[in-house]
């Protein structure tokens, strides 16, 4: 194959074009005498000139270029990399659709707003919840959202509780969220078997307690056993409790955090919920609530007026707007799509199928790995590669050999507890070929970095490019492309 | 459980070797860690499966309750329009290698995105004329209430001012965001439909972090940024302006206007309308601002043998450090519209994105002509690029239960947001042909006549 390392950019050429645009058929407007001169754009912007085929060619090399779910085996820890179902993406192409307009009439938008509708009441039945805004665009927002409300609702009854507890094997989007809704964060530790530590936990917790945000299964990929105690140490001291929905993977069908205690829940569609990752977005993260908190879900309120369905905004405590509109559209038609597709049945056998393989591929490579945790794990669980890295060679060294026989590696070095960790999720999409396909690879690898630590050291060996200066990127920045750098490069080297 | 769901593919002699190995009978007993007084008891209560051709013919249904563009004209705009997509920008997304990728964290196997998205970055830095540009953001609104918290965290001043011009979905999202940190957020008034200078002078003061504008603003009219550069920058404030991308083709650009961040929506480029999501934010800043930017970034690098490769990069600035010092929680982007945007922006190209703004301003201007020889006032007093306001006899909700009986969905109600009632806002794209446009006059006519 014909190696191609061009930039839309470099393949450009005064005069092509990719398109093609109707003349106009009304009268012509010189801008200038529209606009005064200095509102008028002088230099044109420079986009590429390419022909339609230039560009797929670009795009298809491009994309040859990354690795996706669709290509192989992705187990990147709590970020659930299961099949993108086909169905889901020619759902949310139906013009009727994707040619709608947020602020169409609701009489010409009803359907749209009937899924809407149905997902909110799904979503929270799933996560025995009693409402559900849709309107979050990502997890992080909607843990601000959630956090938000949880403002409101102490404001309401006159408290400004400043503090949010966080385990310290909670994603970094936690604190982070907490920071930006004005919250300081208090780090609960973890106890030795990596779950909350409850007599820590007391310790904390008090009258200036707004929240304790928990992922259960927690990072670890451990069920907190003591859930119910722990709802209720916050609840007893007038805390709310937060669960983060990234690993709901694990729990569809069997429990919901409702049953647990918590009061706000966000999910991330594009994890549980089959929604495509897309290199990075867009996502969805809805958040669910008790009924306490319902007067504060962000505005407007899809809702049933009779037999038709209504946009509502007049809700007087809500916390306000927090997305254009009404939510990331078409990525939530695509999850109504998959929920509609595995119904009741369907969606515990993923959690069902989800756990096994974890724990399957677990008891797999527990004998060749640290294995700090070392039991019955939910969807996920992570290894040490602290064995490795008294040999010599590092987790990030392995995740790298990893690509040389076509595995997208684990999540690495988090959750921050975890001396060199592995964090590995299969999902429930993965055939058992795959998984010890997988874990002989892994186990390869270990043997490696006894026998040939070489070879894992040195690795990618297979892929386009090879390990990446990043030190490099961030001292000297380049951040877009500029003709005049390209070619004074040019004079400095010949 | 058998395979019985096509996304599962365990049979139930992989299950039985699975437990066996595990030294487990059942599944169940892989759950019982769950204590049993919070299992679900019974199924979830939700609809049952649906096979796929019926759920097919079910959401095809669903789909037409909709009336869509390609079936009524329409003239809605107010942040999302319906505008031209190249064929290929769909066919291009829809490589699964990119869609079904997670965020490039293993730069090895994700230079496609990571190219793509370094491409975006130089295309989004070359319409606003700024020198650094993020991967994206959720949407236009709230990358504007992002670029005010960064005003915020960097001048250390807690005040911004924002233009009641500015859309008010943006400002509605500011102020959610604002009661975060606890900023204030005030709004300057306008004069006609633009922002009044005086009142903008009366309000800043050495709290003040930033003044934002919207460019055209949301009546459709285009702020002289100059004269606000002006007030902001003699009292040291940052001057942020929210920009139609489109409309960039054409108008100078931001970064040699003045402004410090430039932020919006991709969405009139590449991204279908899609009921307002998923849409796509972009945020570009001055240099000064490189390493406060919110979000993913792409850096161009090298690997040891010297090819030029892409990373993430600048990551400081982001949750993973510092997680409880951010300023903002961004974590996620929207590159698959991101990359949708490149897309069209490259089958437009150079020539192609000013043609199209040219067909913006040239069918608006002639709607707005139009309509004026019929006897319609039009509001706007400065010039405007594809939206106006056209002030209407009788209530907008009337009139635009009218126009859809004939077939064309109207334009955007002021009366909600402004109290301005009877004031219809207008967009005319390039989708919007004479005929249509014409026809539009004629219905609009014997509506308020009738």
């Amino acid at each position: 194959m014909v190696e191609y390392n061009d930039l839309i950019f470099e393949i450009s050429r005064p005069g092509r074009i990719g398109s093609s645009l109707p003349e106009s058929d009304v009268d012509s407007v010189d801008i200038t005498n529209k606009l005064p001169k200095h509102l008028i754009r002088d230099v044109p912007a420079e986009l590429p000139e390419v022909s339609e085929l230039q560009l797929v060619r670009h795009y298809t090399a491009l994309s040859n270029k990354n690795h996706g779910i669709d290509n192989g085996f992705y187990p990147l820890g709590s970020c659930t990399m299961k099949y993108n179902p086909k169905i889901n993406e020619d759902v949310a192409r139906l013009e009727g659709f994707s040619r709608i307009h947020p602020y169409q009439p609701v009489e010409t938008v009803q359907g749209a707003l009937e899924v809407l509708y149905e997902l909110q009441e799904e979503l929270a039945v799933i996560t025995g919840m009693d409402a559900v805004t849709l309107q979050p665009s990502a997890g992080a927002q909607g843990e601000w959202t959630g956090l938000m409300m949880v403002k409101a609702y102490h404001a309401q009854k006159g408290e400004t509780r400043k503090q949010v507890l966080v385990p310290d094997s909670a994603h970094g989007t936690n604190p982070a969220s907490a920071t930006v809704a004005g919250f300081e964060t208090i780090t609960i530790p973890s106890n030795e078997n990596g779950l909350v530590n409850l007599e820590e936990l007391k310790k904390h917790v008090g009258p200036d307690t707004a929240a304790l945000m928990l992922t259960n299964p927690n990072t670890l990929g451990l069920f907190e056993k003591e859930i119910v105690e722990i709802a209720q140490v916050v609840h007893e001291a007038g805390g709310l409790l937060y669960y983060d929905g990234a690993n709901a993977n694990a729990i569809l069908g069997k429990t919901t955090p409702g049953q647990m205690g918590f009061d706000i829940v966000h999910l991330n569609l594009h994890k549980t919920f089959t929604t495509p990752h897309g290199g990075g977005g867009p996502g969805a993260g809805p958040v669910g609530v008790k009924e306490k908190l319902i007067p504060y879900l962000p505005v407007p309120r899809v809702e049933k007026d009779g037999e038709k369905y209504v946009l509502n905004a007049n809700h007087p405590l809500s916390i306000g707007r927090v997305k254009g509109y009404y939510g990331n559209f078409g990525i939530l038609l695509r999850a109504y799509t998959y929920i509609r597709t595995m119904g009741p049945e369907g969606l515990r056998q993923v959690s069902e199928s989800a756990v096994l393989h974890a724990n399957y591929l677990r008891k797999r490579l527990e004998p060749y790995f640290e294995a700090p945790y070392s039991q019955v794990c939910k969807h996920e669980f992570v290894l040490s590669g602290s064995r490795q890295k008294k040999l010599g060679v590092r987790t990030l060294d392995m995740a790298k050999r990893l690509l040389d026989f076509g595995y997208h590696p684990p999540t690495i070095y988090f959750p921050l507890n975890v001396e060199e960790c592995l964090m590995i999720e299969p999902t429930e999409t993965e055939s058992k070929e795959t998984l010890d396909a997988f874990a002989d690879v892994m186990i390869q690898i270990a043997k490696e970095v006894e026998d040939n630590p070489g070879v894992v050291l040195e690795a990618p060996h297979t892929t386009v490019i090879g390990r990446l200066d990043e030190v490099q990127a961030a001292r000297q920045p380049i951040l877009r492309y500029e003709k005049a750098v390209e070619v004074e490069k040019e004079t400095v080297k010949s | 459980m058998t395979s019985t769901y096509r996304y599962l593919p365990d049979t139930k002699q992989d299950q039985e070797e699975m437990l066996e190995f595990l030294q487990v009978s059942s599944i169940d007993e892989l759950f019982e860690d769950i204590p049993a007084d919070i299992r679900l008891q019974g199924e979830l209560n939700i609809p049952q499966a649906v096979p796929e051709p019926l759920l097919m013919k079910k959401m095809n249904q669903l789909a037409t309750k909709n009336i869509n563009a390609n079936q009524y004209p329409t003239f809605l705009g107010a942040g999302t329009y319906d505008h031209y997509i190249p064929s290929v920008v769909n066919h291009m997304i829809s490589r699964s290698e990119f869609y079904t990728a997670y965020t490039p964290y293993q730069p090895e196997i994700s230079q496609g995105e990571l190219q793509a998205i370094f491409e975006f970055q130089t295309m989004v830095c070359e319409l606003t004329g700024m020198d650094v540009a993020n991967s994206s953001m959720y949407d236009g609104f709230t990358s504007l209430a992002e670029a005010a918290s960064l005003a915020v965290a960097s001048t250390r001043r807690s005040k911004i001012l924002v233009s009641k011009a500015v859309h008010p979905e943006s400002r509605a999202i500011l102020r959610t965001v604002a009661d975060g940190p606890g900023y204030t957020v005030e709004e300057i008034q306008l004069t006609d439909e633009i922002t009044d200078l005086g009142k903008l002078k009366e309000q800043i003061d050495k709290d003040t972090a930033a003044v934002i504008v919207q460019y055209p603003n949301f009546f459709g009219s285009i702020e002289d940024l100059t004269e606000i550069k002006k007030i902001a920058e003699e009292n040291k404030a940052l001057f942020i302006v929210s920009a139609n991308p489109l409309a960039l083709a054409l108008l100078q650009a931001p970064g040699k206007l003045g402004a410090d961040i430039v932020i919006g929506d991709m969405q009139p480029l590449g991204i279908p309308m899609s009921f307002g999501g998923p849409h796509c934010g972009y945020f570009a800043v001055s240099k000064k601002f490189m390493r406060k930017i919110p979000g993913r970034i792409v850096g161009q690098t090298e690997d040891e043998k010297g090819q030029r490769g892409f990373v993430l990069t600048l990551q400081a600035r982001e949750q993973h450090i510092r997680r409880d010092k951010a300023s903002s929680n961004i974590c996620s982007n929207q590159a698959l519209n991101a990359l949708a945007s490149s897309i069209c922006m490259t089958s437009l190209g150079k020539q192609g994105i000013r043609q199209m703004a040219q067909l913006n301003l040239e069918k608006s201007d002639y709607m707005a002509k139009t309509l004026k020889q019929k006897g319609f006032v039009i509001l706007n007093q400065s010039p405007f690029f594809n939206e106006f306001v056209v002030e209407l006899p009788r209530p907008v909700k009337e009139v635009n239960a009218k126009l859809l009986e004939a077939g064309i969905i109207g334009g955007f109600d002021l009366e909600s947001d402004y109290g301005h009632e009877n004031q219809m806002l207008l967009a005319v794209t390039e989708q919007r042909t004479k005929e249509e446009i014409d026809q539009f006059v004629e219905v609009l006519e014997a509506i308020v006549n009738g």
